[in-house]
């Protein structure tokens, strides 16, 4: 009995509470800007934050009001930004199309460990003792953190290394912020031709650490036809507005750190 | 006479003596989140203070004329929280309505009112320290006012850090918490007076 009464006095208080919110919002609704709810049915909802706002929310809200660019939802793509600007009526700004791309292939074969590492199975904490227990100061420590926060599940562990498949990849960027290590990168969709490592060592101290490195030999600078290769800092850096993924300089590498993408391909 | 001496005693120990966020540590989590900028700490303050009136204003009734008159007084938690959760977002929504700039300025630490322990606090003790209507209107008048003026000496003391040249550990959260003990430290000097305003 006594639990009957209390279960209708809860049941009670709560109906009356819903009743009083209901008429609340009923009578206090505040007309939400029109512009904005446009805007925010073109986005494309999964609140990746890529864009520097809160949420899809916040960035409608934002473009509606205080005239923020058009251009900034990366999973949206130029669609979405076509779109917005037709809703605004403006011009948007073309758009680039961006993959992640792991900068390291020192999988198990080529990369040289120190020591065993029993911690916390995550990149952070690992990097966080001596930087990790690789050789390479520069290597992919392959514990994951990046496919953790990728909200497409785009990255996969593969020999101890990340892969990005840029199939499902959409250019948000958060793995670029977690990764201890700083070696993910957006690359341009249209570019093929990558450096696969991101070791500045000198040639030989990269060479002992790790099979895959890239030593600086040059070769691949002095064979592009376009100039677009440089070494820099002890490291192959191809220029994306220069390349056209001829391939002369995958080819050429004595390690194979330069390989050549196929970013349609699921890998 | 002697009445209105006892709520003067509530009002000025729930402001200084037993100040919610200093000396009982409830409602941490708007002290430090909100008291950045001086008027967003006066605008949190306010919203819990006028919280703290209205949610008193509804549990006293509820506790005395429904809870105790039926035997339930177990079901205080659960029926407190849920009056001060809808209480929030009725006056979210008129903030939202009447005050747009209010709104926006507090952001997501209003509706962090909806969770935040010390209006809570305050309605429960009202009810354990046995106080009348009057009296538990007085003293969540007190401890709201206690909050604000937490937040606004908080607020003065956080732009004064922000120009210092804090060593790089204690940078940030780490200060801010130091800074928090002192003014609560402090705050323990006020503890005995209050009680012996009258004698």
């Amino acid at each position: 009995m006594d639990i009957l009464i209390a279960f209708l006095v809860m049941f009670g208080i709560a109906v009356l509470v819903g009743i009083l919110l209901l008429l609340c919002s009923h009578f206090f609704a505040v007309k939400e800007n029109p512009l904005k709810r446009q805007v925010r049915e073109c986005l494309p909802g999964i609140n990746c934050g890529a864009c520097g706002y809160k949420g899809c929310d916040d960035y409608a809200l934002a473009i509606a009001e205080d005239g923020a660019r058009p251009n900034l939802c990366i999973p949206g793509g130029q669609e979405v930004a076509d779109q917005i600007g037709e809703i605004l009526d403006i011009k948007v700004e073309p758009f680039e199309d961006v993959n992640a791309f792991v900068a390291c292939n020192g999988n198990c074969d080529a990369a040289v460990k120190l020591a065993d590492y029993e911690g916390v199975k995550t990149c952070s904490a690992a990097s966080m003792l001596y930087g990790g227990t690789n050789a390479c100061r520069f290597a992919c420590l392959g514990f994951g953190d990046c496919a953790a926060v990728c909200p497409q599940n785009a990255i996969c562990l593969k020999d101890g290394i990340a892969h990005v498949d840029a199939s499902l990849c959409f250019g948000c960027g958060l793995c670029v912020k977690t990764c201890p290590k700083h070696i993910i990168y957006m690359v341009p969709q249209v570019i093929k031709t990558v450096v696969t490592c991101s070791n500045t060592q000198k040639g030989a101290e990269a060479r002992k650490a790790c099979k895959n490195a890239c030593i600086a030999c040059r070769k691949c600078e002095k064979i592009c036809p376009n100039g677009a290769i440089k070494v820099e800092n002890n490291m192959a850096v191809i220029y994306y507005d220069k390349c056209t993924n001829c391939g002369a300089c995958v080819k050429e590498c004595p390690t194979g750190c330069l390989k050549t993408l196929d970013f349609d391909d699921k890998r | 006479m002697d009445a209105f001496k006892t709520l003067i005693v509530i009002l000025l120990s729930s402001v200084f003596v037993d100040n919610y966020v200093l000396s009982r540590f409830l409602g941490i989590c708007p002290f430090l989140g909100v008291s950045e900028k001086r008027n967003q700490a006066v605008g949190m303050g306010v919203a819990v203070t006028i919280v703290m009136l209205i949610a008193t204003a509804v549990t006293w009734p509820i506790q005395y004329f429904v809870l105790d008159a039926l035997n339930l007084g177990f079901l205080q938690n659960i029926v407190f929280i849920l009056i001060i959760a809808a209480l929030v977002q009725m006056l979210e929504m008129l903030l939202k309505k009447f005050i747009p700039a209010l709104h926006k300025g507090l952001g997501v630490y209003l509706p962090l009112i909806t969770t935040n322990c010390a209006v809570l606090g305050v309605t429960i003790n009202n009810i354990l320290d046995g106080y009348t209507f009057v009296q538990s209107m007085v003293s969540s008048l007190g401890c709201g006012l206690g909050f604000l003026l937490a937040m606004v000496l908080f607020s003065g003391l956080r732009s004064r850090i922000n120009n210092a040249n804090v060593p790089a550990p204690f940078k940030g959260l780490g200060v801010t918490l130091i800074a928090a003990s002192f003014i609560s430290l402090a705050f323990m000097g006020f503890s005995g007076i209050v009680e012996k305003i009258f004698a």
